[in-house]
């Protein structure tokens, strides 16, 4: 790495770039000095990673200019944006699972290549001094794919340092972190900010609000305002985010409680490893209602979505939906009897990334009469099938032939909801549905599912977000070591209650006497 | 006839069997670990193997005669890296499906060695080819001398390779990069890695390793060429990669065992034990699909982006 002056400016003007069909960057200028942090806010697609990768020289801009420290630079590769102090965390980590932590890092830090022989013991000293003077803890003979996920995240942060980086960038950190994880980054960078420059790219504008200092916010690749977080609040952030005021809808709680739809008991289903991970859990949905399902994730709520979906064995137990047991039955015979499902990784259970919008949308009924005939299928059955959800649903693609997999996080999102509920089922089931997905598509998605069960459909959510089960549902079940622990109405359920209660402490009777007791980072996301 | 002395005909015959498949394996390993299989392999292998023939004998009856060997062993060498270069223009700069490029790869290796053969030799004919060299003392250590210490200097050179290409593939900053490459690309891409140089450089080496292989099997097992010499060694040796579990003491574990088999087949037929030799063919095949249905914890220590040709701008 050359010998250059510690970086304590970035700037960019009129930087635009184009993908095909799509104008990612229009124009943008930005500025961040050292000591600052610079909140980059904007809904999914608003380019706000493509210029990121425009700073770290993995994309090259049609037009626009860098410039560090006063001095105009070109980067070819992120090895030269490093070489200037700027490194950057991607939202999907870029590390090799099967190096450990050291070799990982030695493949950046061109100091210890020496012919014939790799300075692996200077990586790992290297690894302790950075992770000692930030308090950021790694052990730097670990593999990668030994560690969880907010492991990780602290091994990228160390990696980014070691590199050099003195302008830190961030792509949405918290997105695949705990609520506890979250709280325990977020501290960490108040205490690195002071030291460094920070661009935190998030649409989580309470994480915003707690760590940044300025505020720039893209909307369709341009910058639509700048301006001092403290002077802002979050619901001003995302009006201009979205382009219009956002208040997420709540559940009035005022429609008729129908009849028990679906019915689960005592089930039982084992884990990847092999180990019970659902120990006998018990629940009701009742028609017309949204039943929420918080916990802290790892608590089962993925093998009970896919031992309802009919992805993973029961072994033991019911599932009763609409009369018939449904444990063990293939994924047609349960899509048949009307259960819809929204799953928790949208881009490979969701959809085929790489088959069109279109496509997606018929996925689970291209069998249908509707849809086939003669074992051919029907173009334009299926064509005006995608244009009319399309439009209904407000996907944002450049036409129903598009690829699926390039679409924002939200858009496949829509896709997925779409049609699961066009399909018109009894009940549905909804798994992290916003997840990693900006506030507009996050309104709308909770409105449709309002919308769903002001119909009479029964609809089991399972989040990690509170304020979305507290928002939505009219029966909280908390979910913890694969049992529920309890289920309560959403008019008595709190914050703090609900935080004690995913924590796996007994629930108590009033929930203004337990705030002492609540462990740090459980109560608030 | 005793049965250590049928276990020691068996190994004497089963290490040279085994170099040209480790030679081809370890070099392949470095293919896939940056994360490109090469199914050329074998034509890879056609051409080394004629070019490793051809030198040394158009140069039997001139003043460098004495070096024919060696020049055809570099002959081998050049053709087989200027091949995996090829290779990595058609699959990682054009980035064309590498199953596709590899089987096209083999069938031009194949038919142009055939064809060059055809046209410069005709017939049967044979060549000197490299003489054994027994190692002084250790040749004569009863059992072990006869089985490891006996052979010719490419059959040392290739058991010497294995803890050669372990300490490059673990212990080097190349060897590093390879793996990266192979595995995450991207992520060796943000750390200021350049993808395709890395796949380039060990497309290069693994063909030049295929290209050695190749003139193993006519300068020192079979003393001449013919098209079938290779016999499909190559799409074994990529077998054997899978089966080694990418590291270099897996494949010689594989390479032996085949050969071990193999040897156990013909010294049968010596003896006079019908044996069918398809069976022993098939041998390595039915090991890897064992190995790859059981094996399925071990995932985690391959190259998880092999076959994926990398895109710096590609969204998804």
């Amino acid at each position: 790495m050359t010998a250059l002056e510690p970086i304590s400016e970035l700037k960019l003007e009129g930087i635009t770039k184009r993908f095909p069909g799509v104008l990612a960057c229009d124009g943008i200028s930005l500025q961040v000095r050292r000591g600052e942090v610079l909140a980059l806010v904007g809904e999914n697609g608003a380019g706000k990673t493509t210029l990121m990768n425009i700073i770290m020289g993995l994309y090259r801009p049609d037009s626009g200019t860098i410039h560090v420290n006063g001095e105009e630079v070109h980067f070819h590769s992120p090895g030269d944006a490093y070489a200037r102090g700027i490194g950057m965390v991607h939202q999907h980590f870029m590390l090799v699972p099967n190096m450990t932590v050291a070799e990982n890092l030695a493949l950046g830090l061109k100091e210890l290549h020496h012919f014939m022989n790799l300075d692996i013991k200077g990586a790992a000293k290297r690894i302790r001094e950075v992770s000692e003077r930030y308090e950021l803890p790694v052990n730097p003979d670990a593999y990668i794919w030994q560690l969880s996920v907010g492991e990780q995240q602290r091994v990228e942060l160390v990696k980014t340092l070691c590199l050099g980086a003195r302008l830190l960038i961030l792509d949405e950190p918290t997105s695949a972190l705990t609520p506890q994880e979250t709280d325990d980054l977020i501290v960490r960078l108040q205490r690195m900010a002071s030291e460094l420059a920070i661009i935190f790219i998030s649409h989580k504008l309470n994480e915003v609000k707690a760590l940044s200092d300025r505020v720039s916010i893209l909307r369709h690749g341009a910058v639509v305002f700048n301006g001092q977080t403290a002077n802002h609040e979050p619901s001003e952030l995302a009006a201009l985010m979205t382009g219009h005021d956002v208040v997420l809808p709540r559940n009035e709680g005022s429609s008729i409680q129908g009849e028990p739809l679906l019915s689960v008991q005592n089930l039982c289903v084992r884990g990847d490893r092999g180990n019970l991970v659902l120990d006998g859990l018990s629940l009701e949905l009742r028609a017309g209602e949204v039943l929420g399902m918080a916990g802290v994730s790892g608590n089962g709520q993925r093998e009970f979505a896919d031992a309802l979906a009919g992805l993973r064995p029961v072994e033991s137990g019911q599932i009763l939906f609409g009369g018939k047991d449904l444990a063990n039955r293939t994924p047609r015979e349960i899509i048949h009897a009307g259960m819809g499902y929204v799953p928790e990784d949208r881009q490979t259970e969701g959809i085929v990334p790489s088959f069109s919008v279109k496509d997606n949308l018929i996925l689970k009924d291209f069998a249908e009469p509707r849809f086939s005939k003669m074992a051919f299928l029907r173009k334009k059955e299926i064509d005006s099938n995608a244009e009319a959800l399309k439009e209904r649903f407000d996907i944002r693609c450049p036409s129903t032939s598009t690829a699926t997999g390039s679409l924002s996080g939200g858009n496949i999102q829509k896709v997925i909801l779409a049609r699961e509920i066009s399909r018109g089922p009894k009940a549905l089931v909804a798994v992290y549905p916003t997840r990693g997905i900006d506030m507009g598509a996050q309104e709308f998605i909770h409105e449709q599912l309002l919308a769903r069960r002001r119909e009479g459909i029964g609809i089991l959510l399972i989040s990690e977000e509170l304020e979305e089960v507290m928002n939505l549902s009219d029966r909280i079940a908390v979910i913890y070591k694969g049992k529920i622990l309890k289920v309560l109405p959403a008019v008595e359920a709190t914050r703090e209650r609900l935080g004690i209660l995913m924590a796996g402490l007994a629930d108590p009777d009033t929930p203004g006497d337990a705030q002492a007791e609540v462990p740090a980072g459980v109560a608030h996301e | 006839m005793s049965a250590g002395l049928m276990i020691y005909n068996v190994l004497c015959l089963a290490v040279p069997f085994s170099v040209a498949l480790l030679l081809a394996a370890l070099g392949e390993n470095f293919n896939q670990r940056a994360g490109v299989f090469n199914l050329g392999c074998d034509g890879i292998m056609c051409m080394g193997a004629f070019l490793g023939f051809m030198v040394p004998f158009s140069l039997k009856a001139t003043p460098w005669a004495a070096y024919g060997n060696l020049l055809g062993i570099g002959a081998a060498l050049a053709v087989g890296a200027a091949m995996g270069v090829v290779f990595a223009l058609v699959t990682v700069t054009f980035r064309a499906s590498q199953g596709i490029a590899g089987i096209g790869l083999q069938m031009l290796g194949w038919g142009l060695a055939g064809t060059l053969f055809r046209h410069f030799v005709g017939g049967v004919t044979g060549v000197e080819g490299m003489a054994a060299i027994a190692i002084p003392g250790l040749s004569k250590v009863p059992f072990l001398g006869g089985v490891l210490f006996n052979h010719n200097a490419l059959t040392y050179t290739a058991l010497l390779l294995v803890p050669a290409c372990w300490f490059l593939l673990y212990k080097t900053p190349w060897g590093l990069k390879v793996r990266a490459v192979g595995t995450h690309p991207r992520a060796a891409d943000t750390m200021g890695i350049h993808v395709d140089l890395i796949r380039y450089q060990a497309l290069m080496l693994g063909g030049a390793m295929a290209g050695l292989a190749g003139a193993y099997l006519s300068l020192c097992q079979a003393k001449m060429f013919s098209d079938d010499l290779v016999a499909g060694r190559g799409f074994i040796a990529v077998a054997l990669v899978y089966f080694g579990r990418w590291s270099p003491l897996g494949i010689l574990g594989g390479a032996l065992l085949f050969s071990i088999a193999q040897s156990f087949q013909l010294s049968m037929q010596v003896w006079g034990i019908k044996f069918p030799y398809e069976f022993a063919v098939m041998l390595p095949y039915v090991l890897v699909i064992v190995v790859l249905a059981l094996a399925r914890k071990a995932r985690q220590l391959g190259p998880t982006d092999l076959g994926k040709p990398y895109n710096r701008e590609m969204r998804f």
